[in-house]
């Protein structure tokens, strides 16, 4: 990922600011520019969310695209916040075979991956067992 | 001086690496040397932790405690030997990640294990002259023992950060007053892109960390007029669990006074995080009105002595973030293999 | 709007094609169906053509351009159409609207993906670029973990087993050994999808489909001129395209593709039928799973019973109905943008009575289902066999 995509989304990525349509009041995360249902009289303005949600899909993943071989066995999962956004995460701090679906879960701020060893160091967030 | 402690917050790794497990693989006598040292087990870094992201949850700690609107906050300085960036401050990471940005300055030290509490001192003095409303100072470390040598027992991860206010209602402790003892003597080193320390063996001990440590406590107590009596807790640096008790000893203080803000011995030495851990968990349960002395170390080499206070405030204020104990308790062992795996010693 | 038919098919070979370049794939996979329509090339009119990723694999853009160029038929317009691993279904889509609105009369609709000249993991990196990259990428999800989530969440909600999924990579490569031009000619059994090595648990090595070179192409004409060129013409009587969000954790449901059921909404409608017409269908398992919520999302059983519907036989040759009876992705090989086009060869060849012992008896009208990514493009055809 090149540095000005990450940098652009940093406030996202540590700090889970997604946005909320003022409208009909639902809340996007990863953040949304258009509010589906409201469209043009959707305004949506930054929203934080609190990081606490629950597992509602998991997979261990075993063969792991590039930068993230080390990790491997790691699990991926679903997670559903509680505002009601849905994104996608690591589940880290845990061992993989213990993931289950319903599981309550914080994000935490961790070292997602690098641009090689002589390149930018990625965070963002991950999850943990609550 | 009327500056105070507004917030304090720590995070320790889960991973623990005991010390049969090192001794195992190089042909050491465990029991030896956990009483050598007086340390069980070290803590690890998980292999998505860095010195960052351990400063990242001490801040976000500390700001809960504090209980403050972190856009106020008008310095942040991380202070570590293990930086993730040679070149691009772990400051502005943690920065944003607070919410800090973008009125306020912000700088990365190094000072081995004392850059934690440089920063404190430098928050203290923009602080007092009214420069910022706060500061804030952290002391993270994800510390690399080379494999196989002594130190590889005791490297251990950590972070501690404190935040820095005028004395007022909302400082949950007054820091008193503050002393250095700062010599040029190369005790323990490493050198621009070598991956591990050197250091002088015995020499790290009575011309380095002893002396410092003795001088910077004594001019501390000979400028407030005070003795080790009038400290309810004494925080020393703690490479191992044996230096701060000798230490203390020798400046008068007994081992109650230094056992509840001694941790290296479950932890290890979180270097810029020890003497900021120390600290934090004697504030975990320190009474108001309890004085605390903290005396940093810092190879290259270096003390900052710290008296500071308890107020009222803490009891309301503890509560708010994980303690030092929460973490120390919060763990998993794992085996040198897989010690080896997160901290990448096996290079693919 | 005038019908449009198929008046004449072609395809390469599946597989790790390491002599034959991308250049020489399409050629070959043209002069098939040039030859299939007996027909003059100089009358085709235009081209589309369906590949995702030729500017990652082979470092090649402006493929529209190459490929009407090594076609010899400049300067006739061609246009490359990319929706992941929808690409081919696209480029048919395309193709059949240009020569319904009139526009155009004899249109070629082609696919192809070259994915072996770079290392597997460039690949897996390429094909990662369906989902998306901020978002599920750049947190360590590839293509099988994204379809682990929803074959976790299946077995959840409806109890789907992992040996239910497997069976799906057990019919199909069993139907692929009577392709000729499928990838694997081999049988595999529930145990060896079972004990091959975990890829994003639930899905094993075997759940999933290969990496494979490979080209395919349809020649389309208006259905009241076919008869001209050939005696078996094939009717596209319906199409439907539907989108949906790129991520899958943005979608309604983990379980099924809404916009597959949009897309065969869209083309069971036009063409005046419903799932219960349907003799066949060539459907996109990309993964063991995609399958069972492929049949369910079409309306061939209900849903939550896909697994429960592969595992009694239904979905064989010989079934009520046979599914992927050229192999699927799973026997026959994805060379991505090239397998939407190929789902059209063997539905047209089946509805001519030309799949050999592939042949479902009587076949009348066929499906095709080509999804791109984890379903955020999704195009469905239907086929009938032509007066």
């Amino acid at each position: 990922m090149s540095v000005p995509r990450f940098w652009r989304e940093i406030p996202n990525r540590y700090n889970l600011i997604g946005t909320k349509c003022g409208n009909c009041n639902k809340v996007f995360f990863p953040p949304r520019y258009i509010c589906p249902k409201c469209r043009r009289i959707g305004k949506l303005e930054p929203y934080k969310l609190n990081g606490k949600g629950k597992i509602i899909s998991f997979t261990i993943t075993h063969v792991a695209p590039n930068g993230f071989e080390d990790q491997a066995p790691y699990a991926l999962a679903i997670i559903e916040l509680d505002e009601g956004p849905c994104l996608t995460a690591q589940v880290t701090d845990c061992d993989p075979n213990q993931v289950k679906i319903g599981d309550r879960v914080e994000m935490v701020f961790r070292r997602i991956g690098q641009d090689g060893e002589d390149g930018a160091i990625y965070y963002g967030y991950k999850a943990i067992p609550a | 001086m009327e500056v105070g402690i507004v917030g304090y917050g720590v995070y320790i790794p889960r991973y623990r690496l005991k010390v049969e497990e090192i001794a195992k693989i190089w042909g050491g006598d465990a029991e030896r040397i956990k009483r050598g040292l007086f340390l069980e087990e070290k803590s690890v870094p998980g292999p998505d932790e860095d010195a960052a992201t351990i400063a990242v949850e001490a801040a976000r700690n500390a700001v809960k405690r504090a209980g403050i609107n972190p856009q106020e906050i008008g310095a942040i300085y991380v202070g570590s030997e293990s930086h993730p960036y040679a070149v691009k401050p772990t400051a502005t990471i943690v920065a944003e990640a607070i919410e800090a940005t973008p009125d306020l300055t912000a700088a990365d030290f190094e000072f081995a294990c004392k850059a934690g509490t440089a920063g404190i001192q430098t928050c203290m003095g923009m602080v007092g002259s009214d420069m910022i409303k706060y500061g804030m100072a952290i002391g993270t470390d994800t510390a690399q023992g080379a494999p196989g040598d002594p130190l590889e027992y005791t490297a251990a991860a950590g972070g501690g950060a404190v935040i820095v206010g005028k004395d007022g209602a909302q400082t949950l402790a007054t820091i008193d007053d503050t002393y250095s003892y700062t010599t040029d003597t190369p005790d323990f080193w490493r050198r621009e892109m070598r991956p591990y320390p050197k250091h002088g063996g015995r020499f790290t001990g009575k011309p380095a960390y002893f002396k410092h440590v003795l001088s910077a406590a004594h001019g501390l107590l000979r400028k407030l007029q005070l003795t080790p009596k009038d400290f309810t807790y004494a925080v020393f640096h703690q490479p191992n669990g044996k230096f701060p008790l000798q230490a203390g000893k020798e400046l008068g203080f007994t081992k109650e006074q230094i056992m509840l803000g001694l941790i290296t011995p479950k932890i290890g030495n979180t270097y810029s995080g020890a003497s900021m851990i120390g600290l934090a968990a004697v504030l975990d349960q320190a009474k108001p009105g309890d004085r605390i002395l903290v005396v940093s170390f810092g190879s290259g080499a270096g003390s900052d002595a710290f008296s500071i206070t308890v107020k009222d405030g803490i009891e309301t204020k503890r509560d708010a973030a994980p303690k030092v104990a929460d973490y120390v308790n919060r763990k998993v062992n794992i085996d040198y293999a897989t010690y080896t795996k997160f901290r990448q010693l096996l290079v693919r | 709007m005038r019908k449009v038919a198929i008046i004449g098919v072609g395809l390469t070979k599946f597989g790790e094609l390491w002599d034959i370049s991308f250049r020489r794939m399409i050629t070959e996979a043209g002069a098939r169906a040039i030859e299939d329509a007996g027909i003059d090339g100089k009358r085709i009119d235009a081209m589309y053509v369906g590949n995702m990723s030729a500017g990652q694999f082979i470092r090649q853009e402006h493929i529209a351009s190459l490929i009407a160029d090594q076609a010899g038929l400049t300067p006739i317009p061609c246009t490359r159409v990319e929706a992941a691993c929808a690409s081919g279904g696209l480029a048919l889509r395309q193709a059949m609207i240009s020569v319904a609105s009139g526009i155009h009369d004899i249109v070629v609709a082609a696919g192809i993906e070259k994915m072996t000249d770079v290392l597997a993991e460039q690949t897996t990196e390429a094909l990662a670029t369906a989902a998306d990259q901020e978002w599920e990428a750049f947190v360590g999800a590839t293509f099988p973990g994204i379809y682990a989530l929803m074959a976790r969440r299946h077995m959840y909600e409806f109890g789907t087993t992992e040996e239910q999924m497997a069976r799906v990579a057990v019919k199909n490569h069993h139907n692929a050994c009577f392709n000729p031009c499928a990838q694997y000619q081999m049988e595999i059994t529930v145990e060896d999808v079972l004990n091959s090595s975990p890829v994003n648990t639930p899905l094993k090595l075997l759940d999933c489909s290969p990496i494979t070179d490979g080209a395919a192409c349809v020649i389309l004409a208006p259905a009241d001129k076919a008869r001209e060129f050939t005696d078996t013409p094939v009717i596209i009587a319906g199409t439907g395209q539907a989108s949906d969000t790129i991520s899958l954790h943005d979608r309604l449901t983990l379980t099924g593709l809404a916009a597959a059921k949009k897309a065969a909404e869209l083309a069971y409608k036009m063409a005046g039928v419903g799932p219960n017409d349907m003799d066949l269908a060539e459907v996109h398992d990309c993964f063991t799973i995609a399958e069972i919520m492929a049949i369910e999302d079409l309306g061939f059983c209900k849903k939550g019973d896909g697994g429960k519907v592969t595992e009694q036989g239904e979905t064989a040759i010989g079934g009520r109905i046979p599914i992927n009876t050229s192999g699927g992705l799973k026997g026959k090989g994805h060379p991505v943008g090239a397998t939407g086009i190929a789902q059209a060869v063997e539905i047209t060849q089946q509805l001519r009575g030309e799949a050999g012992k592939r042949q479902v008896n009587g076949a009348e009208i066929g499906l095709t289902h080509n999804v791109g990514g984890s379903g955020g493009t999704v195009v469905v055809h239907i086929m009938k066999r032509g007066d």
